[in-house]
């Protein structure tokens, strides 16, 4: 059962304006049958600290990964995860985080990896939520558990793996980190710790656009002008070729690409989730250093 | 490192956690974020006084006091926006509160990796709380320099 969408006349200037909520939809809708809301953060503990009455917690780092491989988990513990969570195949899922909805992108990004149809984010999230004073309860985590079926991911359209970037030169590719990370003064954002990449830099040709440039101070996302001026006439992406984004795992890039597809409406656009962690420390791959792109070596 | 060098109340908060299932450390955790004890009266309008944990992901201050009786006391603020980083703050100050400089000094810096939480929580947090723990022993023997001195 899919809930109705947000009519809002700001989500209508979007390519698939279906894809977000706002606020007092949300609001409107909590308790409504088919609906099920999920809380995704970055701080683990967030959800614990209050939240929106009835919403589901999924952890990033404990629910969506695989404990051992390197890699999302398969269609089988999806099922279990979202089952559990009390969200069906069919049902109408709205997911909400801290950090502009850094996190809630990324699990967004994942429901997409198993072809859940209705999935939306919260506009604003977590921060705009609270801002306007709306309720939020720490209540233990209830649902009805639902019957999901075990849908294998289907990665390709999606998901590029580093293989796939080094035969993509030549077509765009969006940096979302730092201005520090591209130009190869850290491996990690300013004021996280230094981990996970032996070589400093980006990939060369990839253009610098921090993802958060997508994000209004109160956590929203930005107009279709303002959005369309970064990405279109900026960076210069037509929609007529693919297009990769990463990051440093995967995470904040997520936020770009839902920038890209669902909000702008370009199609093909891919997110390198090994991202800076694999490129920055596999054997021969190129590297550039500084705050030029550089330009694209042959594909291979 | 066995477990018999670590001071006792740090011990039991390790023991805490392991007694528990990976869903309720989080919980246990979060009580110890709600728990982070305030700021004496003369530190809450000195943030010069404090030293920012640049390792950590959200803005977190620590002081480190010895008193007369040469015992240490540590002192945290963290933003209620970032509970695990709370968390983490707490289970040093309370875990470290009154011990002697030697027995901090002597905490092992693997600590945060040995209380149950590295499933739970991302590597990238618990190496925070590690750089807590260091620059805390640091400002400890700057203090203690300064007391011998």
């Amino acid at each position: 059962m899919t809930v109705e969408t947000d009519p809002s006349a700001r989500f209508a200037e979007f390519a698939h304006p279906e894809r977000l909520v706002s606020t007092d939809w949300l609001q409107e809708h909590l308790g409504a049958p088919g609906l099920v809301v999920v809380e995704s953060d970055e701080d683990v503990l967030l959800y614990e600290t209050g939240h929106i009455p009835g919403a589901v917690k999924i952890d990033w780092h404990t629910d969506l990964n695989d404990p051992v491989q390197r890699d999302y988990i398969d269609g089988a513990a999806f099922a279990a995860l979202v089952g559990r969570k009390g969200i069906g195949r069919d049902s109408t899922v709205v997911i909400y985080g801290d950090k502009s909805n850094w996190w809630a992108a990324y699990a967004l990004w994942v429901f997409t990896l198993f072809g859940h149809t209705d999935v939306r984010l919260l506009d604003g999230g977590r921060q705009k939520w609270l801002a306007e004073g709306r309720e939020v309860t720490t209540d233990r985590e209830s649902a009805e558990p639902a019957a999901y079926p075990v849908v294998e991911r289907n990665d390709a359209p999606i998901r590029a793996f580093k293989e796939d970037v080094l035969g993509h030169f030549g077509h765009p590719l969006i940096d979302v980190r730092s201005p520090e990370e591209y130009s190869g003064q850290r491996t990690t954002a300013p004021a996280y710790p230094e981990e996970g990449a032996l070589r400093a830099g980006h990939i060369p040709s990839a253009v610098s656009v921090p993802w958060a440039r997508a994000a209004a101070d109160d956590a929203t996302f930005r107009s279709r002008a303002e959005l369309d001026a970064i990405y279109r006439d900026e960076v210069g992406l037509t929609g007529d070729e693919p297009v990769i984004a990463y990051c440093r795992i995967g995470e904040r890039s997520s936020h770009t690409w839902f920038v890209l597809q669902h909000l702008l409406g370009i199609e093909n656009v891919q997110n390198y989730d090994g991202s800076w962690t694999e490129w920055g420390s596999a054997v021969r791959v190129p590297i550039v250093q500084g705050t030029e792109a550089g330009t694209a070596p042959a594909p291979r | 490192m066995t477990s018999t060098e670590l001071p006792a109340q740090l011990a039991e908060i390790r023991e805490d956690f392991l007694a528990l299932e990976q869903s309720d450390r989080l919980q246990l955790l979060l009580e110890f974020s709600n728990e982070l004890p305030a700021l004496p009266e003369r530190y809450q309008d000195h943030p010069d006084l404090f030293e920012r944990v640049v390792e950590c992901q959200s803005p977190v201050f620590i002081v480190v006091e010895v008193d007369q009786d040469r015992a240490v006391h540590l002192y945290a603020t963290a933003p209620a926006e970032s509970p695990t980083t709370r968390g983490f703050a707490s289970i040093l100050a309370q875990g470290l509160d009154g011990l002697s400089i030697d027995e901090v000094l002597a905490v092992p810096d693997d600590f945060p990796q040995t209380i149950g939480l590295t499933q739970a929580v991302s590597p990238l947090r618990l190496r925070g709380m590690t750089a807590m723990l260091g620059r805390t022993k640091r400002q400890l023997r700057e203090r203690a320099a300064a007391l011998t001195a």
